[in-house]
């Protein structure tokens, strides 16, 4: 019983950390309707900037804050140079462009940064803890409060401040958004720098975990089922997609994989993703499209 | 004022525009530039048969069954490796279990297999919308690439689960050679690229277009669109098939099933972007690019740069490049190289009457 | 005008609570021109697309010539013999008007992918054929000789013409049409009022039609149906409607 529960919380805390990647999609698919593929990318953009100056002698924190203005001059020229040219395009065209940003910031991070893995030391000590009958990773718990203060932060962003508010009224009626003057080339640069914030959280908790690598931009791969099962245009789905798919990836993975002979978590996320898509296609928290002819 | 006009044009015209030059043009071209490929081995070396031109042919017909799927019926897919692993394993094991069937049929029957699985991962299309369609389709991309990973028999038990072609005749001429898998792969294309031309002109190239266009309209109009959606899954999964067969067999070698993984299913999504969606004539241009560009980018560089730039990087100015192309693609010219070149042509005068028309009154 | 063609009873249709369509009945005469009516917001395109099948009503029966027709999918209702156009046209803007019409005739096709795919005689032949059938269509409607031309390059007069042609093509029994004079001018809207009444004349078939121009509804119609959040509030012969207190009031919005 106690390795089911092991193996079940182990699943939450992975789920966790795919939420971390899952937030930053919400955030730009909230505010401007589109699937970030690049998200990734970013992810892995703002570890190998990180880990890059930490391994130059900066400081944990002059690290921290250098990486965070590095992702925010790189929202600022996605926004100019990606978003603002394809504003009225079809959700596909606005995905393959941001494929072809991945590809980019892929590129560019490695060209400039090196391709060769790199450590993070967050200073969590990698030692398991024993909570009760079960062994749980300090890192997973770390990340566990990260996405904890992050959603508070994010929530109070959307509900107190201007700037989600705004947020809000863009995706809930672009046109009337504009119409009462909300300007949204800045706050899509706002926007995208947050999530450029979110991408340097999750790239520190994720490249703790893995080290800093190109496998990082796959990230965005597992990120796709949590959104599908949560819903693309809300914070707490992301969660609660991330909780739902970690889950039973974990389970599937131990319980699943010697019926079938073989590791199932390539593929199980998409087949939970699959099965919600045709029941429930707008997540468990996302907006219903309503079909107009 | 008259209720009734006579068309300015008589109906014959009309009729031959579309049944005669219209109808015949594009294959006509196709079989013109077949044959002039044909002749290319008394020119060509092995090194540009085997490493660009067959390659270039077999990414060519990938890139129209994608464009077939996503260009002409809008069903976005990140599942074409899947489907071209799915092709080749089927056709191994035709060549391998059934050895009296010849060897077109053994690859029709591998596109089959291909086209099956494809109605099969293609069913959410008909309740999901185009973008979440790529979950889908990503979902039979890991699944089948773990599938013929895991399950050794597909892959006749060997080890690391890769194949190759058991033989490779046809008509009692053995084709493993550099010529023969040539003429394998430039028969096979030119063909199946004739066919793909005549489908897009027909009803069924209309219905795909309508339910890109027109969404619930096009069913309103009259249009099955649940069947078409199957049926533009079955049909691009064949074509993904066959040209995984013929990646395997005629150009590698012997594959396995990270051949046809995921980085292989945005190789010929980018195929359609830069050539062109909605083109069967786009996807040779893409081809082209996706395989011409990193020989140039790497003779470029070595002239320019010496060796001061290592193969990694490269790489990466590869990925810049690719990804800065698609990006200007997308923002300036979304119908791609072709219509660009198209544009480009008229300006200068270049396309006679005829082929204007066609390039006005279809697809682009 | 001849036997009901198409009836409807007791339909009622709601979208998160609001209702577009409440306990509507009407009837539609075989060979008519009947006019839908009514303030924005009435109900008026989505009686249609309830009709068309592309919204399925909470409540109530439809049957069209005999048969019934309610919960049918738009396909089967293309098939039966009722054509539509659309307010913002829907067409292929990079094809030609060829073959923009040719996508009317999807319904009435035999040919199948292979076929297709190697050309074979029997799927030209279908295709020529549609093509007289087409091109006929076209020149009824005095748009010909913009046959090869690509549709985004049309006027949007020529543009709902095609459209229009398109929902004719395949001989329908019965025509829906959306707002096929919205954006028009004087002169086009005399020349898209003409072709109706003609098909209606001389093919005989039956045509709802949502319009705003009262002055063309009252030429035009031989009966006129007035929606007002989503309840019939006339039913009638333009003359009979035009003094419906009930009617002036919805439109001048007293209280109700």
């Amino acid at each position: 019983m106690s390795f089911f529960l092991e193996t079940l919380v182990g699943g939450l805390l992975a789920g966790v950390m795919y939420a971390l990647v899952a937030i930053g999609f919400v955030l730009i698919y909230k505010a401007s309707g589109v699937f970030n593929f690049a998200q990734g990318a970013m992810v892995l953009c703002a570890a190998l900037t990180f880990v890059t100056l930490r391994e130059q002698g900066l400081s944990f924190l002059t690290a921290l804050a250098i990486a965070l203005v590095v992702m925010v001059a790189l929202a600022i020229v996605v926004e100019r140079i990606v978003l603002r040219p394809l504003i009225n395009r079809p959700p596909l065209t606005l995905f393959m462009a941001t494929l072809g940003l991945s590809f980019v910031i892929e590129g560019l991070s490695q060209f400039l940064m090196g391709a060769s893995v790199h450590e993070l030391d967050l200073g969590i000590v990698d030692v398991p803890i024993r909570i009760g009958p079960i062994l749980i990773s300090q890192l997973d718990l770390a990340a566990a409060a990260s996405a904890g203060v992050l959603v508070l932060a994010l929530s109070l962003l959307f509900s107190r401040t201007r700037i989600g508010i705004s947020l809000r009224a863009i995706a809930d009626d672009p046109q009337a958004a504009l119409s009462i003057g909300i300007r949204l080339p800045s706050l899509w640069r706002i926007v995208w720098g947050v999530a450029g914030v979110v991408s340097i959280v999750a790239g520190l908790l994720w490249g703790a975990r893995q080290g800093v690598q190109f496998a990082l931009t796959l990230v965005v791969l597992k990120a796709l089922p949590v959104l599908i099962v949560g819903g693309f245009t809300s914070i707490g789905g992301a969660i609660a997609g991330g909780f739902i798919i970690g889950a039973s990836e974990s389970l599937a993975e131990i319980y699943l994989s010697p019926l079938l002979g073989g590791s199932v978590s390539n593929w199980f996320a998409y087949a939970v993703a699959l099965v919600f898509l045709l029941i429930r296609p707008s997540g468990l928290f996302g907006e219903k499209a309503v079909e107009r002819v | 004022m008259s209720s009734v006009t006579e068309p300015t044009l008589p109906l014959s015209a009309i009729s031959a525009r579309r049944f005669g030059d219209l109808h015949w043009t594009p294959a006509r071209a196709v079989l013109i530039g077949a044959i002039a490929l044909a002749f290319l081995p008394l020119f060509a070396g092995e090194y540009w048969l085997n490493a660009v031109l067959i390659p270039f042919l077999v990414m060519s017909l990938a890139g129209i069954g994608l464009n077939l799927l996503m260009g002409y019926t809008g069903l976005a897919s990140l599942g074409t490796g899947a489907f071209m692993a799915v092709g080749t394993y089927a056709t191994y094991n035709f060549l391998l279990r059934v050895p009296e069937l010849p060897l077109p049929i053994s690859l029709v029957f591998g596109g089959l297999i291909a086209a099956g699985a494809g109605v099969v991962f293609g069913l959410p299309s008909l309740r999901i919308k185009g973008f979440y369609l790529l979950a889908t389709t990503l979902a039979a991309q890991f699944f089948l690439e773990w599938l013929f990973n895991q399950y050794g028999w597909f892959s006749n038990y060997s080890t690391s689960n890769s194949i190759s072609a058991p033989r490779l005749a046809f008509l009692g001429r053995d084709l493993t050679g550099p010529l023969g898998r040539y003429y394998l792969t430039l028969a096979t294309a030119a063909l199946l690229t004739i066919v793909a031309i005549n489908i897009v002109r027909s009803q069924t190239g209309r219905n795909w277009m309508a339910i890109r266009d027109m969404d619930t309209a096009a069913a309103v109009i009259g249009i099955p669109v649940a069947a078409n959606k199957l049926l533009a899954f079955a049909v691009s999964s064949f074509y993904c098939g066959i040209a995984g067969a013929l990646w395997a067999f005629a150009y590698l070698g012997t594959v396995d099933a990270r051949s046809f993984n995921l980085d292989r299913s945005f190789q010929v999504m980018f195929v359609i972007i830069i050539g062109g969606m909605g083109s069967i004539a786009g996807n040779f241009v893409g081809a082209a690019f996706i395989l011409l560009l990193p020989i140039l980018i790497d003779h470029l560089a070595g002239s320019a740069f010496g060796n001061l730039i290592e193969a990694g990087q490269l790489e990466n100015l590869q990925k810049v490049l690719f990804g800065g192309l698609i990006i200007y693609l997308l923002i300036k010219e979304p119908a791609g190289l072709t219509a660009l070149f198209g544009t480009l042509r008229r300006k200068l005068g270049f396309l006679p009457r005829r082929a204007d028309a066609l390039a006005h009154s279809s697809d682009q | 005008m001849g036997e009901p063609i198409l009836r409807l009873r007791d339909i009622s249709l709601s979208f998160k609570g609001i209702k577009a369509l409440s306990n509507l009945s009407f009837d539609v005469d075989a060979g008519e021109i009947c006019a839908l009516i009514g303030p924005n917001g009435a109900g008026k395109s989505s009686l249609l697309n309830v009709i068309c099948g592309v919204y399925r009503a909470d409540d109530g029966e439809i049957s069209f010539a005999g048969q019934a027709l309610s919960g049918a999918k738009p396909l089967t209702v293309a098939r039966r013999g009722i054509s539509r156009t659309f307010q913002h046209n829907a067409l292929f803007k990079h094809l030609s008007v060829i073959d923009n019409v040719m996508a009317g005739l999807t319904r009435q096709a035999s040919s199948n992918i292979l076929e297709h795919a190697f050309s074979l005689p029997r799927a030209r032949a279908e295709e020529r054929a549609f093509l007289k059938r087409v091109l006929s269509v076209l020149g009824l409607l005095g748009i010909a000789q913009y046959a090869d031309a690509v549709v985004a390059t049309l006027p949007y007069g020529v543009q709902k013409r095609v459209d229009f042609a398109r929902a004719l093509v395949s001989s329908p029994k019965l025509l829906l049409l959306d707002e096929p004079l919205a954006g028009m001018n004087h002169e086009e809207k005399r020349e898209m009022t003409h072709f109706i009444r003609d098909v209606n004349e001389r093919l005989g078939v039956t045509v709802v039609l949502i319009e705003h121009d009262i002055g063309v509804v009252l030429g035009l119609s031989h009966h006129v149906l007035v929606l007002d959040y989503g309840r019939k509030v006339g039913d009638g012969t333009p003359n009979q409607v035009r003094a419906n207190p009930d009617v002036i009031a919805a439109y001048l919005g007293t209280v109700h």
